[in-house]
């Protein structure tokens, strides 16, 4: 299997997740981050993320059933949410994740659940994108994708 | 994951305790850390993190495994104790008051730096927190270790520096200390470094 093509393929997966916004330049600083010590740091850092989501998510959709909604523990859950999206660049996720908030503050039950359900649609397009790069970043190999130029 | 004799040896590198109830940040404060040849612990509370310096009320203050700790880096909001409370412990404490403690926070709200900054903290980082922010905190605390006559002066120029800013706030949302910098007008704020990590932090807000 040539290289080449996987790598030019990997360099178009990155730029497109960045051009169209799903990854800020805190995902960069991860990168920056990743040595040959530790190949593997950003993926790792993004499963964690992955973890602490799905539990986050699921909390949140308790909440959001409860009537009526508490908008000071629904803030909570998603400060955290958003928190951790923002550590890893999750673009979109924490734009939805502030609205979210900001419909929290103003007690907007309809804008909160309209919001969380674009905001989970946006974290699962991501998390199936992030899943196809680092595989393929995987096939790459270690080596030619932890030194990645500045 | 070292030994305490690995631990004796190498007390030239800072050590660094990092507190944050997000695993994910945890591991990215943690990698930032060790990138700037720290020593790191992590811990995920204010209760941990005082149970690790061994200020825990009933063990008295002896740390518990003997490791001096340079610095202390902390979230701001965490359930339990806030950074904040934390913050106050450490100052609060003839042990460690010395210890430089930097805050992190995803929210640039002016009201809570200027209580931290109030309350002894170092400085306040926005987050996401930079592999630059660190080195920038790394070379203040090395600077300061050598100093630290110097930094007491410092800290007393501060606080003149603030009465001399203290005025008429009008707003109901600054707290009730009276050496509050004026809301409107950060960009004059003094080059002493807290003001500065102020000015610095509201030009990064980023929402």
């Amino acid at each position: 299997m040539e290289r080449n093509p996987m790598r030019r393929q990997l360099a178009s997966l990155r730029k497109s997740l960045f051009d169209q916004g799903y990854l800020d330049e805190q995902f960069m600083e991860l990168e920056q981050l990743q040595d040959d010590a530790n190949p593997n740091f950003v993926e790792e850092v993004v499963t964690l993320y992955y973890r602490d989501s799905a539990r986050l998510i699921l909390n949140l959709d308790h909440a959001l059933e409860r009537r009526p909604l508490d908008f000071s523990k629904l803030d909570g859950l998603m400060h955290q949410f958003k928190g951790s999206s923002s550590s890893i660049g999750a673009k979109k996720v924490k734009a939805e994740s502030t609205l979210f908030r900001e419909y929290c503050k103003s007690g907007n039950a309809e804008g909160c659940m309209r919001t969380f359900q674009q905001l989970k649609k946006e974290y699962a397009t991501l998390r199936k994108k992030l899943e196809t790069y680092f595989q393929l970043a995987r096939q790459i190999g270690p080596m030619e994708s932890a030194n990645r130029p500045k | 994951m070292e030994v305490a004799g690995e631990v004796l040896a190498s007390e030239s590198q800072l050590h660094v305790l990092a507190v944050d109830d997000s695993h994910v940040d945890r591991k990215v404060i943690e990698k930032l850390l060790k990138i700037s040849s720290c020593k790191v612990t992590t811990v995920e509370s204010g209760a941990r993190a005082l149970q690790f310096l061994g200020l825990d009320e009933e063990k008295g203050s002896l740390g518990f495994n003997g490791l001096k700790v340079n610095l202390i880096m902390t979230d701001y909001s965490m359930p339990g104790m806030t950074g904040y409370e934390l913050l106050k412990k450490i100052k609060r404490s003839s042990a460690f008051r010395e210890i430089p403690v930097v805050i992190m926070s995803s929210e640039n709200i002016l009201t809570r730096i200027d209580s931290c900054l109030e309350e002894g903290a170092e400085e306040f980082l926005v987050k996401p927190v930079k592999l630059s922010d660190v080195k920038r905190v790394m070379n203040d605390c090395i600077m300061r270790g050598e100093t630290e006559g110097n930094k007491r002066r410092r800290v007393d120029k501060r606080k003149f520096e603030d009465d001399n800013h203290a005025s008429s706030s009008s707003s109901s949302s600054i707290p009730s200390s009276p050496s509050s910098p004026l809301p409107s007008s950060p960009s004059t704020a003094a080059t002493s470094s807290p003001l500065h990590s102020l000015k610095r932090a509201k030009l990064r807000d980023h929402n």
